[in-house]
């Protein structure tokens, strides 16, 4: 959780709240693993968190506004939840906790700024399968299920599996 | 309120509506089921930023207007995109000329807008760079692969080139608002990026062994709201349900 205090503002005791509410498109991640909450504060039983998208057309920002409405109000907080867009969101920004949660689900996650570049270009093979580890995987398409992924094949067990991109 | 604002963030808007739209017309009907996806999530990249730019825009015009009605409610001739994004999906190599002359503006225009000093601006630019990014390489790519391709997809891709290339010099066409913009120091000076963006596209047009066109003729219009026949018939498609029931919302 440290490394969360780092490039965000928040409130101690919401982190508990916040961190049951999962990413809508990968259940397996909390908001606060993605790393989208960029301000969180308890203000006289008044809740303020401030969001951030992941990408600009990204469908799922409605829906987490939704969910982190609920989760406060379910415990009797008044809550009111603000879309940001600056400073803009960064895979930088997945937490340790969030990156192991991606790979166990089968999403690999994201290499860093070069290696990601010579990946998605087919240049290098580094993206590791999810599956059995190996690195001799092949870019299928640079745009995978979402716009955040791209879409990988293992070339040794066969096994297709989606790339979480780098976005710095 | 501050018209040339306003007129300046919709002229930005535009390009990235119809584009995306355009785009979007793709979705379950890409060439393979990989460019499909690839093409509709840029759609929605560009569907996302211009509704950051429409909200804007609603508070700068400040009559309560929402990104929809901005985006679904105005006829053609207000709209001020550029003539280049309106043209229509023929084959693919079009599809991907069009994406690229205009993925190269949008990243070069987006790079200076980052330093304007319209904060709303900068963060949508800051924001909108990352993902465009990725389109670039994607469209690059695919003019690679088909001028350096076959004989057939080479002179597909050659052909895209030279009929859109009349549409290329349009991105740097100026209106009144964007020129009092970039006196206030909020406008991107699009005039400082057109060498560097004939260069940029020529490398990759020289890589994918592809002929620069030579043709100095260009068409502009579009950001004086004045169309190719195009974009009516998108429009129609696009605004259908809006028109046929009003105010009707999911």
């Amino acid at each position: 959780m440290n490394n969360l205090i780092e490039h965000a503002d928040i409130d101690g005791e919401l982190i508990p709240i916040l961190d049951q509410v999962a990413d809508p498109e990968i259940p397996v991640l909390t908001i606060l693993d993605m790393g989208v909450i960029r301000y969180a504060k308890l203000v006289n039983d008044k809740v303020l968190i401030k969001i951030t998208p992941t990408y600009s057309g990204c469908p799922a920002m409605d829906v987490i506004s939704d969910d982190i409405t609920m989760a406060f109000e379910k415990i009797g907080y008044e809550v009111k939840v603000e879309l940001i867009l600056s400073p803009a969101w960064t895979t930088d920004w997945i937490s340790e906790r969030g990156r192991d949660a991606l790979q166990s689900y089968g999403i690999a996650a994201p290499l860093d700024e070069n290696a990601d570049k010579e990946a998605l270009l087919g240049n290098k093979r580094i993206v590791k399968c999810t599956l059995c580890g190996s690195s001799n995987t092949k870019l299928v398409s640079q745009f995978g299920s979402t716009a955040c992924k791209a879409l990988f094949k293992c070339e040794d067990c066969l096994e297709p599996f989606d790339y979480f991109k780098c976005l710095k | 309120m501050n018209n040339n604002l306003y007129n300046y963030v919709l002229g930005i808007a535009d390009n990235c509506l119809i584009l995306g739209q355009r785009l979007g017309e793709l979705c379950g009907h890409g060439p393979s089921l990989e460019t499909d996806i690839a093409c509709t999530n840029i759609a929605l990249d560009l569907l996302g930023q211009v509704r950051s730019y429409y909200q804007y825009a609603g508070q700068i015009e400040g009559q309560g207007k929402s990104e929809d009605d901005i985006a679904m409610l105005r006829p053609e001739r207000e709209y001020v995109n550029t003539l280049l994004v309106e043209q229509p999906n023929t084959d693919f190599a079009y599809i991907m000329a069009r994406q690229f002359l205009f993925d190269v503006y949008h990243y070069m225009f987006l790079d200076s807008l980052k330093l304007s000093k319209d904060e709303t601006l900068t963060a949508i630019a800051n924001k909108s760079i990352k993902e465009v990014s990725y389109h670039l390489r994607f469209s690059s790519d695919w003019v690679k692969r088909l001028g350096d391709g076959t004989q057939e997809s080479q002179n597909r891709m050659q052909q895209a080139i030279n009929d859109l290339w009349t549409y290329t010099d349009e991105l740097f066409h100026q209106t009144d608002a964007d020129q009092v913009m970039i006196k206030n120091g909020i406008g991107v000076d699009t005039t400082a990026l057109k060498d560097d963006y004939y260069n940029r596209v020529s490398v990759v047009l020289k890589e994918a062994t592809l002929e620069v066109p030579e043709s100095k003729y260009f068409q502009k219009g579009g950001k004086h709201g004045i169309h190719t026949e195009h974009l009516g018939y998108l429009l129609a498609d696009m605004q259908y349900m809006q028109r046929t029931y009003p105010n009707l919302t999911w």
